[in-house]
């Protein structure tokens, strides 16, 4: 049985699609996290966004997290989907769900993936701002 | 040594262009390279941080690079 379902995509995210992916007789709890795209950011407004990958090596740690989440959380499915390309405010940049036989492990593994995901998958993201576009994180 | 590097996101926009080929001494360390970028190109001293990654996984900065490695500069990440 394959637990695992990780996407990188260029077309919109179905979040149902993941939620379907983790649902199994076995659990009770599931838990889903979206990760939409803002239309402000310390004041600013944001027109859009655009998310760069190195796809190979994002697969690959995104697929480290979901095997590192299973065993810590003891999970039984995981998926996890992130955009490429150009976002506007409003959409779906990423997608994460989990499903375990209570819903306690499915609230903490869920956390754990999106911040785990902000701190090591190959991925950047460049705000567009009125007044010029800045590689989101990159300085301190 | 010649290496290939190809870079993502402002590492990018530091270089210029996506792809970029530097000489480096035979056998040198991941933390050679990140102190010869930050040579060459001083704007990554102002970056947060930088990360190498070899064949597709973080590199430890005491990892020897050779000529066949696949390396790519992983500058912040900001995904999510």
């Amino acid at each position: 049985m394959n637990r695992i379902e990780i996407k990188l995509l260029q077309t919109d995210i179905d979040p149902l699609s993941s939620i379907n992916f983790v649902s199994d007789e076995r659990s009770g709890g599931l838990n889903v996290f979206i990760g939409n795209v803002r239309n402000h950011t310390q004041g600013a407004a944001v027109l859009k966004l655009e998310f760069e990958a190195y796809e190979p090596m994002a697969i690959k740690e995104m697929k480290k997290i979901a095997e590192e989440a299973i065993k810590r959380y003891d999970l039984n499915k995981i998926s996890i989907q992130h955009r490429t390309g150009t976002l506007l405010p409003k959409e779906t940049a990423v997608v994460i769900a989990v499903s375990s036989d209570h819903r306690d492990a499915a609230f903490r593994a869920s956390r754990f993936c999106i911040d785990r995901l902000k701190e090591t998958v190959p991925i950047w993201k460049k705000e567009f701002l009125e007044n010029g576009a800045v590689w989101v994180s990159a300085h301190p | 040594m010649k290496i290939q590097i190809e870079a993502f996101g402002i590492a990018k926009d530091i270089f210029g262009k996506k792809h970029i080929e530097i000489r480096l001494q035979t056998g040198c360390s991941v933390l050679d390279l990140k102190e010869t970028l930050m040579e060459k190109f001083p704007k990554f001293k102002a970056l947060r941080s930088f990360a190498i990654a070899v064949n597709e996984s973080y590199a430890l900065d005491t990892d020897q690079l050779t000529e066949t490695d696949k390396i790519v500069i992983i500058p912040p990440v900001s995904g999510g």
